[in-house]
């Protein structure tokens, strides 16, 4: 266990390492920085912009700024951000925590929606229920996530029932913290919604399919024989069996959690760390976009190193294969 | 003496569709008699596609027939309901042919052997255990395997494994889907004479369910020939396959490896 785990922390940093360079050398090799518009500007002397520039140690050469943005990632700085003149790192954290609350939310709602839909759905493969469950999930599949986004927005306009837009009320300051946590819940409820519709069909269409490979298989059909009921059969024979797929897609659920709300968070206002980013990449605040880059590699790695972990847990034939080595 | 088990006109039918979703209908089997007597050993022989499996399925109560009577000591258990069977299943087991299938790989070996006991609340966790080693003892598996997974067993140790999980709710009725098929000869042998020795010591009853026409003469104190989802013969072993007169039988001898003369096996020690 502990050669595995080193294995994969040696993994993951030599990873990081690689996405940082490469990201670095691609941002840097573009043409253009962030104060490249300012000399556009007539009030703006050239002499200033290139003192802001030596200020913010962009006319050094690539290998040192690299080595010094490195060090500033080993302090949680991520860099400094041009357009809020403060470090990146507590600028993306503050948005990425609201990102996270966000899809955290959504995916654990996905799945706990996604096992039992799937499973009832491979269980009555064929029949009515396997039937209008394909239906729905076909349907969502083909929606884009934008009509999905938008036609929830509108539902909220017209009914009224849900706030449109945003993390918390106008009035959330004079709210209690009870009220606050309420409010904070009711503005959760659309993007979830949107996260959920989207990321369900696919979800349900992997455990049908990871379902539908076990339940027939004899070892299932014995334990019918030993008059073992449905339910224990379903989610301690079948679902243990069906499970390693499942764990690889949940694992790339745990990547998507920083990466995966754009378009919600734009459309819905969301805080979070997506339309932070868009500005960002559009005002060439490179190292607000470097450090999102970083953040967005360590979930996808987390992910990854999550689904291995649980992989090790359920399946003994791993574990067994991992001591032997 | 009264039969264990008394199979009346069973019938069964799939419905199914074709990829282009046409409907069809398959009859898999059509007004299947027989009956097997307690201690004795039914061999059904046929070659593949001839209903044998949906046979055992229907007997074991894991398919339900379409019609037809399956009689467990007086008592049609074709017309029980689901809740009903949860009682009736144990007495009935199977063992597939496949014994790396039919073994549930995140089990060990004891959990394997005591889940329905514990599942049917017949032991406490450390009877069961008990009952789970004195069972792999009777066959021939040893104590230090019991906490491996069917993963690291032979294919022989396995086969018995399966066996062994069949016997542990005391059945009456083992059937033996192709039990031997996936075997090596030796092994075949080996597993032939456990099957003997139980039937001897604890008066189990099998249907014996091969397209090894060698072993069907040697196991079976009858034998019965299934064509197409037919009955089409059925009688003691030397009658059936030394005069074989119905042509599904004689088609049958003909294309077994030694269709000069089926002999019996000798028991291996």
């Amino acid at each position: 266990m502990t050669r595995f785990l080193l294995s994969r922390m040696t993994h993951a940093v030599l990873l990081l390492f690689g996405v940082s360079l490469l990201t670095f050398l691609f941002t840097a090799l573009a043409p253009g920085d962030y104060f490249e518009e300012m000399r556009l500007d007539p009030r703006i002397g050239p002499e200033t912009v290139s003192a802001l520039r030596t200020r913010f140690g962009l006319d050094r050469p690539l290998a040192v700024r690299y080595a010094s943005w490195l060090k500033s990632v080993v302090r949680g700085d991520l860099g400094y951000s041009f357009s809020y003149n403060s470090p990146a790192g507590p600028l993306l954290w503050a948005r990425a925590r609201s990102t996270l609350l966000l899809t955290f939310t959504a995916t654990l709602l996905t799945w706990g929606l996604a096992l039992p839909l799937g499973i009832w759905s491979a269980e009555r493969l064929g029949k009515i229920p396997d039937t209008l469950i394909s239906w729905a999930m076909a349907a969502l599949l083909v929606i884009p996530d934008l009509v999905i986004a938008l036609g929830l927005l509108l539902l909220a306009v017209r009914s009224g029932w849900f706030p449109t837009g945003g993390m918390a009320s106008v009035n959330a300051d004079a709210l209690t913290a009870g009220q606050r946590i309420g409010d904070l819940g009711r503005h959760l409820i659309l993007p979830v919604a949107v996260l959920v519709f989207v990321a369900l069909p696919v979800v349900v269409r992997h455990v049908r399919a990871a379902m539908i490979g076990v339940l027939d298989a004899p070892f299932l059909r014995v334990a019918r024989g030993h008059g073992i009921r449905r339910h224990r059969l379903l989610y301690r024979y079948a679902l243990p069996a069906a499970a390693n797929p499942l764990i690889s897609l949940f694992g790339l659920s745990i990547g998507a959690l920083i990466s995966g709300s754009l378009i919600v968070e734009i459309t819905m206002s969301w805080p979070g760390i997506g339309p932070f980013m868009v500005e960002a990449i559009l005002a060439r605040d490179i190292y607000v976009v470097l450090g999102g880059v970083l953040l967005s590699t360590c979930f996808l790695i987390a992910g990854n190193f999550c689904a291995d972990l649980i992989l090790y847990w359920a399946d003994p034939r791993i574990r067994a294969g991992s001591e032997e080595k | 003496m009264q039969p264990l088990i008394v199979v009346e006109n069973l019938v069964k039918r799939y419905n199914g569709r074709g990829p282009v979703g046409r409907p069809g209908v398959v009859h898999a089997l059509h007004r299947v008699t027989f009956s097997i007597a307690p201690g004795k050993t039914l061999a059904l022989v046929g070659e593949s596609g001839s209903g044998k499996t949906t046979t055992a399925l229907c007997l074991a109560c894991l398919e339900r027939p379409t019609s037809g009577r399956i009689l467990l000591e007086g008592r049609d258990i074709a017309a029980l309901q689901e809740k009903e069977l949860h009682a009736v299943r144990p007495q009935i087991q199977l063992v597939f042919q496949d014994p790396a299938t039919s073994l549930n790989p995140r089990f060990t070996v004891l959990e394997i052997l005591t889940e329905p006991l514990l599942f049917q609340r017949k032991a406490r966790r450390s009877e069961a255990a008990e009952l789970a080693y004195a069972l792999m003892e009777r066959v021939g598996l040893p104590a230090e395997i019991a906490r491996r997974r069917s993963g690291e067993l032979s294919g022989g140790q396995r086969q018995r494994l399966a066996i062994a999980r069949a016997l542990i709710l005391s059945p009456k009725l083992l059937i033996l889907d192709e039990a031997l098929s996936a075997l090596d000869c030796s092994v075949q042998a080996q597993i032939v004479n456990l099957l003997i020795d139980l039937q001897l010591s604890l008066g189990l009853t099998y249907l014996f369910i091969t397209h090894d026409l060698a072993m069907a003469a040697h196991l079976g104190d009858e034998i019965a020939v299934l064509d197409r989802g037919r009955i089409v013969d059925r009688g003691a072993p030397e009658m059936v396959l030394r005069k074989p007169e119905k042509e599904a039988t004689k088609l049958l001898v003909q294309s077994a490896p030694l269709s000069t003369g089926i002999q019996p096996l000798r028991r291996v020690s």
